[in-house]
């Protein structure tokens, strides 16, 4: 289960940061996205990995915290996907816009000379 | 405690009185100039009810809390220096303000005047009695500020606005060092307290870093005060009201640093460092500063560089470090303020009277105004040190501390010699003032007719000249008490003995004053004629401090910002990524290599094969989506959309079902967001070759290399953390404490909305802020030429239409996609249900309000793609920076309610409702907060798809407005 989820973060992190080191805009967007799963998965991770413990509660008696995933990572990650999604969006918007502006989509406003 | 209270009112009062004076309407002048008078006035009577307690050697004290956990203390001190100086700074202050009553125009905005005024006042009286050196230097920074808005305050004036960003930058610019130079005193004392501070000389001395402190703190008062090499910002600064000048150049701004280097005299003083540097400094600044005023032409500027000079040799006296050298500077100190306030006044007068104040234009004045006339010769001859004058006496203890031996070193040597020339010039620029404005020939060209000033301008001159002559003739019973307790404040039990007296007998100090007078005199005689007609001062014409200065500040915000805009700006965001990742990489790695790191062994135990296969499919696709990225967009787009549901089934899987739902909505929306934003790219295919040089594989080789040992390096972390024991973390408090404490089973949503519901208030006002961005960003949004046009589908569809005559032109478009468009628009209250659902159990249940907030959006968005925006919105009014505002206003008004009951904010509360027919509901605070959440989530989300969405609109409207032109 770690080894197989380890290698998924890194298979995607690679994919993600080969895409941020592209020349075009829509590229770098892509490449943002898949680091952001990467990086999502990686803190979730460091809840450590459990099958069927999810941290909902079943009563409200005395609580044994082993019984438990961790929940903590699990909130981290919660706003985090939310908040990537903002920033994939202003990405996006500022990308259309320098395209707009330049007439390029290359990442540094301009197409390379030769 | 009356004393306290005391010291607290006189720096309340002034700047309460500016906060009133800034209030006022622009033509009420009489109450502006009343509020500050009497603010003055008050602060002077103040200082004279605190004399008891300074006359007995004590200090008057105040201190309050102000940043507790950092040790510091708001606290006041006044000792006999403070006193002296407080005393001055309200006594002069008074007088300015009297004179600027009368010296501002009546269509001068007066109070804003007034205002600045008092605040400097506040800020210069707050440095003298600060009781710990951080807060001297905020009051510090705090006269920087205040100077700038009176040196500029004629704004509509270049020269005012150049003067005053020069001030600003240079002594700001000093600030900071004194800053950092009072961080390390700190540091070697352990306290900021001054008290502790004055007790720790020889520690200090002693310190390795006592070099470094001290060069820091001489910049701050070398810069305040105008020595040498920063002295150039004074005389621009005499572009500021007369009045403001009077009072800055006089009592206070300069004054300041000259009174922190005798504050710190105790403790820094009397090393070779300290020798060296205030005596090299000194040395220039009083004989540079007399040489330079001598070849002006404006009277002010002359004063301005006077002023430098006397500071200058104020600052020589304090490099001695002898007792009698502090006791002379301080007495200096005094005298010089009084004199310069005095001269500068009527150098105001006499511009206020004629129009002008060119020495080459003024001539023979004395005949016009014979009052005003007398009294600033007087003061002349104080500047110039003769006799039964105040300047006189300091200039004597001058002579006698230059005479002495200090340090065996040249500028000790030279000092006698340094100090006659100064004197002598000083000397000759003080008879060049009066002879060519006073007396000679009266000249027909005034633009003014002149004539005496009203008596009320004229009665702050006359005062300060008359202290000027009581000091000077009988010093010992006037100043002589008062300057003692200063003196002994500073410098203790090393009081050494001295006499204030006129006639000391025939001594060397006499002889070298004897020496300079003639000298000075002589030297007008010879130089007058040219003085008057010199283009600029001789051997120093090409050397202006202001060109230097402006050449640097180019040089520093022009030129290094555009070398720096060039290599750190977005036009190299490629290389700059690069190194991004590159030095990330190294980052992570040299901890690992240096402290030895060795992961778990590989082990395939606990390896599910449907999970394996699970994320070979993710795996395939996160690399499909980086190969294809470039041509491909849409399906570039679905292979990301696939390694997303992947991550969605891997919450699941591992027992994060609230990750699984938000992930999964929030998938939908960045598909539907990226998918509109896709019209706007240019077309590449695939088939147009770029080249491929060799220089282009390397690179992508390279890349390549760097890509894959990030992903191997986060993958070996990874392994390593996660088959590691967990520590005991924080995770138990949260689930033992989520039912009881916060009334919810899902502890994730608790711990979102309740334990961390502060972060969570941070997050969601990001949210809102890229929102706006966003909506901002498209609002002037302008496509590039070659997107403006229809898509390429729709112009396909409409060539199919107009090719067969059974259908009419648009048909196609308008039916696309019917059968999924209906369901879509039927699915609206289905959504709504939905994202209820998911709000409501989401206390207890996975859900919660970032979940139904990106499902209501969807909702929303749905609308929009099924029947497109134009039929949306005449059906809908979807308003969504109200859902913003109103969440955000929300989850504060939630916060802030815990505050009613004395509770700290976003303190939450739940209870068990029991509702007829429906049963046990829960109600925690902690859902209205999360009500909040989805309120802004959805006004958020749906605001920047929408503002994206109409792009299309917008585009074809313009396009449509250009086809009709």
């Amino acid at each position: 289960m770690e080894l197989t989820l380890s290698a998924a973060i890194g298979i995607i992190t690679a994919s993600g940061i080969w895409l941020l080191l592209r020349p075009r805009t829509y590229q770098v967007i892509i490449g943002l996205s898949l680091l952001s799963y990467a990086v999502n998965l990686f803190i979730f991770g460091m809840g450590r990995l459990r099958t069927g413990a999810p941290p909902v509660l079943e009563t409200g008696a005395a609580v044994d915290p082993a019984a438990y995933t961790d929940p903590v990572p699990q909130a981290l990650v919660l706003t985090a996907i939310v908040i990537s999604f903002a920033t994939t969006a202003l990405f996006l918007v500022v990308l259309l816009a320098a395209r707009g502006l330049t007439g390029s989509d290359h990442v540094d406003g301009r197409e390379p000379h030769g | 405690m009356p004393e306290a209270a005391l010291l607290t009112m006189m720096i309340v009062l002034p700047f309460a009185g500016s906060l009133f004076t800034v209030m006022l309407p622009a033509r009420s002048r009489n109450l502006a100039g009343g509020t500050a008078g009497a603010i003055a006035l008050a602060c002077h009577a103040l200082a004279w009810f605190l004399y008891p307690v300074v006359a007995d050697g004590r200090s008057a004290r105040m201190s309050i809390d102000w940043v507790p956990s950092l040790g510091l203390e708001f606290s006041l001190r006044m000792d006999g220096l403070a006193w002296l100086f407080a005393l001055l700074i309200t006594g002069i202050g008074f007088l300015v303000v009297v004179y600027a009553r009368y010296y501002m125009a009546a269509e001068d905005p007066v109070p804003r005047f007034f205002s600045y005024f008092l605040a400097f006042m506040g800020a210069m009286l707050g440095i003298v009695v600060a009781g710990n050196l951080i807060l001297l230097v905020v009051f510090w920074e705090l006269t920087s500020i205040a100077s700038f808005l009176l040196i500029g305050y004629w704004h509509h004036n270049q020269s005012a606005r150049d003067g005053a960003r020069m001030a600003m930058t240079v002594t700001a610019m000093g600030g900071l060092a004194l800053f950092v130079g009072v961080l390390i005193i700190g540091h070697i004392v352990g306290s900021y307290d001054l008290d502790r501070v004055l007790a720790s000389g020889g520690l200090i001395r002693g310190h390795d870093l006592y070099v470094p402190a001290l060069v820091l703190v001489l910049l701050g008062t070398f810069t305040k005060s105008a020595q040498f090499p920063f002295h150039f910002w004074l005389p621009h600064a005499m572009a500021a009201p007369t009045p403001v000048s009077a009072y800055l150049h006089s009592a206070t701004m300069v004054k300041a640093g000259v009174f922190l280097m005798a504050r710190l005299f105790p403790v820094m003083a009397g090393t070779p460092e300290w020798f060296t540097l205030l005596g090299l400094a000194g040395m220039v600044s009083f004989v540079l500063g007399a040489y330079l005023a001598m070849f002006q032409h404006d009277l002010k500027g002359i004063l301005a560089y006077s002023t430098i000079s006397h500071l200058g040799l104020i600052t020589m006296l304090l490099s001695l470090g002898s007792p009698l050298g502090a006791v002379a500077a301080i007495f200096h100190m005094v005298n010089h303020a009084t004199f310069k306030a005095s001269l500068f006044m009527a150098a105001g007068i006499i511009d206020h009277e004629t129009g002008t104040r060119d020495l080459r234009r003024l001539s023979g004045l004395f005949a016009y105004m014979p009052i005003t006339g007398t009294l600033a010769m007087v003061a002349s001859a104080a500047m110039a040190g003769v006799p039964l004058l105040n300047g006189f006496i300091s200039k004597e203890m001058f002579f006698a501390e230059a005479v002495e031996t200090h340090e065996d070193a040249l500028l000790d040597t030279i000092a006698p010699y340094v100090a006659v020339l100064g004197s002598a010039l000083a000397v000759t620029y003080s008879l060049r003032l009066i002879h060519s404005v006073f007396l000679g020939a009266p000249s027909e060209s005034f633009p003014r007719q002149p004539h005496e000033p009203p008596f009320f301008m004229r009665l702050p001159v006359f005062l300060l000249v008359l202290a000027c002559l009581i000091v000077g003739i009988v010093p010992g019973v006037t100043i002589g008490p008062y300057l003692h307790i200063a003196v002994l404040s500073v410098l203790g039990p090393a009081t050494p003995d001295y006499s204030l007296a006129v006639w000391h007998g025939v001594t060397v100090p006499l002889i070298m004053s004897v020496i300079a007078l003639s000298g000075g005199f002589l030297l007008y005689l010879v130089a007058a004629n040219r003085l008057e007609h010199s283009a600029g001062p001789l051997l120093f014409r090409h050397i202006d401090g202001q060109r230097i200065f402006e050449q640097v500040q180019v040089v520093l915000s022009w030129r290094l910002a555009r070398l720096a805009e060039a290599w750190l700006g977005t036009r190299r965001l490629q290389p700059q990524l690069l190194l991004l990742v590159s030095a990330a990489l190294v980052a992570a790695f040299l901890p690992l290599f240096w402290h030895g790191f060795a992961p778990a062994p590989l082990s395939f135990a606990n390896a599910d094969p449907a999970f394996v296969a699970l994320w070979a499919v993710g795996g395939c696709c996160a690399v499909a989506a980086a190969h294809q990225a470039k041509f491909h967009r849409v399906l570039a787009l679905a292979l990301l959309g696939g390694t997303g549901l992947v991550t969605c089934t891997t919450f699941v899987w591992l027992s994060a079902p609230d990750l699984a739902a938000t992930q999964l909505l929030v998938e939908i929306v960045t598909a539907v967001l990226i998918l509109l934003g896709l019209r706007w790219l240019p077309k590449r295919s695939e088939l147009i070759h770029e080249l491929t040089t060799p220089m282009s594989r390397l690179r992508r080789g390279r890349d390549l290399a760097l890509a894959i040992c990030a992903g191997g390096g986060m993958s070996v972390l990874a392994y390593a953390v996660m088959t590691r024991e967990a520590p005991d973390g924080i995770a138990a408090f949260f689930l033992e404490k989520s039912y009881s404490e916060g009334g919810g089973r899902n502890v994730v949503n608790v711990i979102l909305v309740d334990f961390r519901a502060f972060d969570t208030f941070g997050e969601i006002t990001v949210l809102g802020i890229v929102a706006l961005t966003v909506f901002a960003l498209l609002r002037r949004f302008r496509p590039a030429p070659d997107s403006i046009s229809s898509p390429e589908q729709q112009l396909l569809q409409r060539a199919y239409d107009e090719a067969h005559p059974d259908r009419s032109p648009g048909a196609t478009v308008v039916d696309y996609l019917f059968v999924p468009s209906v369901i879509m628009q039927w699915l609206f209250p289905v959504i709504i249900v939905l994202a209820a659902y998911l709000f409501l159990r989401g206390h207890d249940a996975p859900g919660g309000g970032f979940a139904a907030g990106v499902a209501m959006a969807a909702g929303f968005i749905l609308q929009y793609m099924a029947a497109g925006t134009i039929w949306v919105e005449d059906r809908l009014r979807v308003l969504p920076v109200t859902w913003m505002g109103s969440g955000l206003l929300l989850a504060l008004l939630v916060g802030a309610a815990a505050w009613l009951f004395d509770r700290p904010f976003l303190t939450s509360h739940f209870r068990y409702l029991d509702i007829p027919f429906v049963g046990e509901v829960p109600l925690a605070t902690g859902s209205l907060f999360d009500l909040g959440v989805f309120s802004l989530v959805v006004g958020g989300t749906v605001l920047m798809l929408i503002a994206l969405a109409h792009q299309s609109v917008r585009s074809l409207r313009a396009a449509r407005a250009r086809e009709q032109v």
